[in-house]
Order: structure tokens, then C-alpha cells, then sequence
């Protein structure tokens, strides 16, 4: 892994008192799916809502450490969180469509951004929802409201809202865990397909999703990072205990 | 109860002696549930359609253009009302365009903006009490203000700040609760494709608090138009002959010229349909107001459909 997209180093985290992230390190490559795994409440959605900093929301937070984009520090000084957030683009364990038509869900953060002029917002609108593979389920009813989709259409609408904004990395908090098996593999073979253009980091409990969509994954629990590497080596030989007893099912 | 039924009998004796009993019992209590219930909405509705029929019988058949287009004639025993529509229309207005926007802006900082503690928390509680002190207060504290302080005198602009001030409270709860409603994965949302803050809640945020924040201002319409004691004090009379022509004069008004009809005119008796007759189109205003309203919302709830 000597090629870097995120380099998460020492990365502590406090809520209040609560010390949810203990001195993560983490090289997340570029154009590969990196899962975080690990049990409910062991930060892994905490640690991947530091790479866009939307943890910034929660009052109380308090971080050390360091996490580089591109090598360059996104809690530096210099870093303008907009931004970040453009070119890191999340989609959300729930699918939260905004309550608007199917077409203005893409064009929102165009929009505001003022990504240009109505015809390339057109083409951009098609050309997110191909790569959502979203087009030909939804073309001919652009101006429904959004939230006449299924649930596995919505989540893929969400993923399209995300590229909508040209983001470079793209950050999946469970994405598949309100979906029914049918949906959930229509996303998964998705985020295999958008790897090549994007960094894809996914957080799931589900250790056969990441076994079938990553590249690399790492193992979270109770806020430390026990084992990480190629998701093969990973998953038939576990360097760590916690991670084996893991895999087995003995607790999740 | 001691002694514990054999399991391998499937259906112990006693229970099924008790069984039939029960549910005629349980018929009962839900019957005089359901009456419990329902009587008090009956004998409300009862005392609303009978005020209605009441003001309709007394009221209506004053009702004519001229009544709403002619000024009180005679000593007020004859002609219309139309001064005191004009300035219950002119003072509403000012009180909203006071109340509409700070009330909303003050509701947005203190749902979105307005750190969790203790000193936050005493201004929302002093606010929810504003909501409650009587109106007369607020007329006396527009005389202090208003009136004497800023020198605006007794005048359609003193009495439409003091109103706004009265319903200030009013607009900035339901606007922050309206504003508090809406789920914070529209927020995020906005958020995570790089909106600023104030971007995800101008955009994705207030036009779905919207109905909610209507709401609470044709509330306090509806409680304007019809507020006697906070304008009693500062600026509305008994008599004037002409339309105020600016917002420094004073008016006279619907709510006050009902009071000064019913219990102030020397002829009490003879201009009582007249009283009626303002009675019936003050109401008539505010039920106006309260349609348009709520077909507003009826048509953006349609549109909202995560509401459901």
C-alpha cells in the first residue's frame, strides 16, 4: 500500500468524555474499496465520518491526530470544509432523498455550487444516474418526487446525488443495511463498478459484504483498529485473535 | 391462585366460567370510554355551531355593500364600518410585517444556531411565557414604548408594534418547533454535498417548515385582528370621520368599535345590530384568512411527501 489516497494517522476522538476512536492509523489506497468492519458501536461510522468532518456537527467532539487527503492535512488550518466535502461525498446508512423530484435531488448540489449552465446540468443529471445505474429504471419519471422510489432505488438515487458534485472519494456508512437482499446486490456489484474512477471507503457489520465488495478492509473494535491489509489476507489468515473470533461469528 | 393449574390439562375449568363475563364487561368500559370522550367534543360543538347560527341570525342581515363601504353615520346609529375594517386591516399588517420576519429569523437561530445551554434555555422559557402574559400588559408596556419613548404617539404604527410585539413569541415558537421538526438527514444531507449551513437550511430545511411556520402566523393574525386591549391604549378611537391616510394617525377598529357599540354608545339598544354586524365580518375576516391558510397548507403538504 504504498500508494495513498487517505492516510488516517493516530486519529483520537472524543465525544465529551467518551473516547470513541483510540489512535487510529489507516493508508486507504485510491481506486480500490476499503471496508471498515467491525461490531455495532465500535466507531467505524464515527471514523468515517471524520474524512469529511461531518463529525464537526456534533458539539462535544473533541479530535488529535491527523487525517491527510492527497497528503494534505484535513483539519489544517487551510482547509476549507465545503470543499472537503465536495470531494469527499457520503451516502447515508438510511436513504435520506431530499423531498423534491428525482431530478432536483441531482441538481441540488450542482446547483448551488453553480456547476455550470442548464444543458450541462441535463447531461450531468443522466450521466450520474448511469453511473448509478438508476437512468433506466428512472428516465421517464424525472419529476416524480424522489420519494415514490423503492428503497433500493432511493439509496441508488443518494449514490448519484453524491457524484453529482464530481467527488474523488466516496464514503458508504452501511449503505446496504435498510435494503432487501435484491437491492443489496445491485449496490454492492455498483460500488465494485465505481471503483475505478472513485476511492471507495464502506463501513458495514456485514463481514460478507465486505469479503464481496473490498479490496482492502480493516477490523474495528472498541475504538481500536486490530488488524488491517488485503481483504483475502484478512479474511483466511487473521493476524489478530479479536479479528478471527470475528470472522467466526462469536460476536457481531 | 396458590395452587398451580396441571399443564397437562389443556384448558383449565375455571378460566372458561370467567371467560364468558369478561367481554360484555370489557364492552361496557369502552362504550362509556367512547362517551367520556365523545361528549365533551359534542357539547363544544354544540356551543360553536349554536354562536355561529346565533351571530348569523343577529349579524347577517345588516350585512349589504353599503354597511361595508360607508363610514358610521348619524352618531354611529347608521351607516357602516368600513374606518374600522381599514384599520384592522392597516394594523394587522403592520404587526405582521414586524412579527413575520424577526419572529422567523429569531425561530431559525434558536432551532439551528443557538447553542444548548443554560442561557438558551432561559430564552426559549421567557419566550413560552411572553406567549402567556395578558394583552393588557402588552398595551400598557406599547404606551411606554411606543407611544411616550419613541414618540410615535397614539397612532396605527403604535398599536401595530405593540400587537407584533404580543405575538412575537407566538411566531418564534412554532416557527422554531416547525423548524426542529424537519429530519436532520435533510441537513446532512445538504451537508455532505457541500452546502454551507445556511445553504442546507435556506434550501432543505425552511421551505418544508414552512406549513408549520404558516401556521403559527395566521394564528396570530387570527389573535390580532381581534385584540381589543393592546390597542385600546395606543391609538385606536372611538370615532373618526375619514380613512387614516398615514400610519401616524389614529384609527378606529373592529374589536373596538364592537366593545364601544356594545357597552360605550348612548343608544345601546339601537345600534345593536350594527355591533352584530361588525361581530359577524370580524369574524368573517378572520375565518378568511384561516382558509387561505389552510389551503396553502393542504397543497404543500401534498407536495411534502416524506410527511407522511
Amino acid at each position: 500500500m504504498n500508494d495513498t489516497k487517505i492516510a488516517i494517522e493516530k486519529l483520537n476522538l472524543w465525544f465529551s468524555a467518551n473516547h470513541v476512536l483510540k489512535d487510529v492509523s489507516l493508508n486507504i489506497p485510491p481506486n480500490a474499496v476499503t471496508a471498515i468492519m467491525g461490531p455495532s458501536g465500535c466507531g467505524k461510522s464515527t471514523l468515517l465520518r471524520c474524512l469529511n468532518r461531518m463529525n464537526d456537527l456534533v458539539l462535544d467532539a473533541r479530535i488529535t491526530g491527523r487525517i491527510l487527503i492527497d497528503g494534505r492535512d484535513i483539519f489544517g488550518p487551510d482547509t476549507d470544509v465545503i470543499e472537503l466535502r465536495k470531494r469527499v461525498g457520503m451516502v447515508f446508512q438510511k436513504p435520506n432523498p431530499f423531498p423534491k423530484s428525482i431530478y432536483e435531488n441531482i441538481t441540488f448540489g450542482p446547483r448551488i455550487h453553480k456547476m455550470g449552465g442548464p444543458d450541462e446540468i441535463q447531461a450531468l443529471v443522466e450521466r450520474t444516474l448511469r453511473a448509478a445505474n438508476l437512468w433506466n429504471e428512472v428516465k421517464d419519471r424525472l419529476p416524480d418526487n424522489a420519494f415514490s422510489l423503492s428503497g433500493g432505488q432511493q439509496q441508488r438515487l443518494c449514490l448519484a446525488r453524491a457524484l453529482s458534485v464530481s467527488p474523488e472519494i466516496i464514503l458508504l456508512d452501511e449503505p446496504a443495511s435498510a435494503l432487501d437482499p435484491a437491492s443489496t446486490a445491485r449496490l454492492e456489484e455498483l460500488v465494485v463498478q465505481l471503483k475505478q474512477q472513485y476511492t471507495i471507503v464502506i463501513v458495514t457489520h456485514n463481514m460478507q459484504q465486505a469479503a464481496r465488495v473490498s479490496d482492502y478492509c480493516a477490523f474495528l473494535m472498541l475504538g481500536e483498529l486490530v488488524e488491517r491489509g488485503p481483504t483475502a489476507q484478512v479474511f483466511t489468515k487473521p493476524s489478530d485473535k479479536r479479528t478471527e473470533d470475528f470472522l467466526a461469528g462469536k460476536f457481531g | 391462585m396458590s395452587s398451580r393449574p396441571d399443564p397437562r390439562t389443556p384448558n383449565p375449568a375455571p378460566l372458561s366460567s370467567v371467560a364468558p363475563r369478561a367481554p360484555q364487561r370489557k364492552r361496557f368500559a369502552s362504550n362509556a370510554g367512547f362517551i367520556a370522550l365523545a361528549l365533551p367534543l359534542a357539547v363544544f360543538l354544540a356551543f360553536i355551531v349554536y354562536m355561529f347560527v346565533y351571530l348569523l341570525a343577529n349579524g347577517a342581515p345588516m350585512l349589504s355593500w353599503r354597511f361595508l363601504t360607508q363610514p358610521p353615520q348619524n352618531g354611529m346609529t347608521e351607516g357602516g364600518i368600513l374606518p374600522c375594517i381599514v384599520g384592522t386591516v392597516m394594523v394587522t399588517f403592520v404587526s405582521l410585517v414586524f412579527s413575520i420576519p424577526v419572529g422567523i429569523f429569531a425561530g431559525i437561530y434558536l432551532s439551528e444556531y443557538a447553542p444548548d445551554n443554560i442561557l438558551t434555555r432561559l430564552i426559549r422559557s421567557s419566550i413560552r411565557s411572553l406567549a402567556g402574559i395578558p394583552s393588557i400588559v402588552y398595551g400598557l408596556f406599547g404606551v411606554a414604548l411606543f407611544v411616550a419613548a419613541l414618540r410615535l404617539g397614539l397612532s396605527i404604527l403604535a398599536s401595530g408594534l405593540t400587537l407584533g410585539l404580543m405575538n412575537l413569541p407566538w411566531i418564534i415558537s412554532t416557527a422554531e418547533e416547525s423548524i426542529t421538526a424537519i429530519p436532520s438527514s435533510f441537513r446532512e444531507g445538504a451537508l455532505a454535498l457541500g452546502t454551507t449551513k445556511w445553504e442546507a437550511i435556506r434550501h432543505n430545511v425552511l421551505p418544508f417548515a414552512f406549513p408549520g411556520i404558516l401556521t403559527g402566523v395566521l394564528l396570530a393574525l387570527a389573535r390580532t385582528m381581534g385584540e381589543t386591549a393592546p390597542i385600546l391604549f395606543t391609538g385606536v378611537t372611538y370615532f373618526t370621520r375619514e380613512l387614516p391616510h398615514s400610519l401616524l394617525g389614529k384609527f378606529m377598529a373592529l374589536p373596538y368599535h364592537l366593545f364601544a357599540l356594545t357597552t360605550q354608545h348612548d343608544q345601546v339598544m339601537k345600534v345593536r345590530p350594527i355591533a352584530f354586524g361588525t361581530a359577524l365580518v370580524l369574524l368573517a375576516l378572520v375565518l378568511a384568512f384561516d382558509a387561505v391558510a389552510f389551503a396553502i397548507r393542504m397543497r404543500l403538504a401534498g407536495a411534502n411527501k416524506w410527511q407522511v
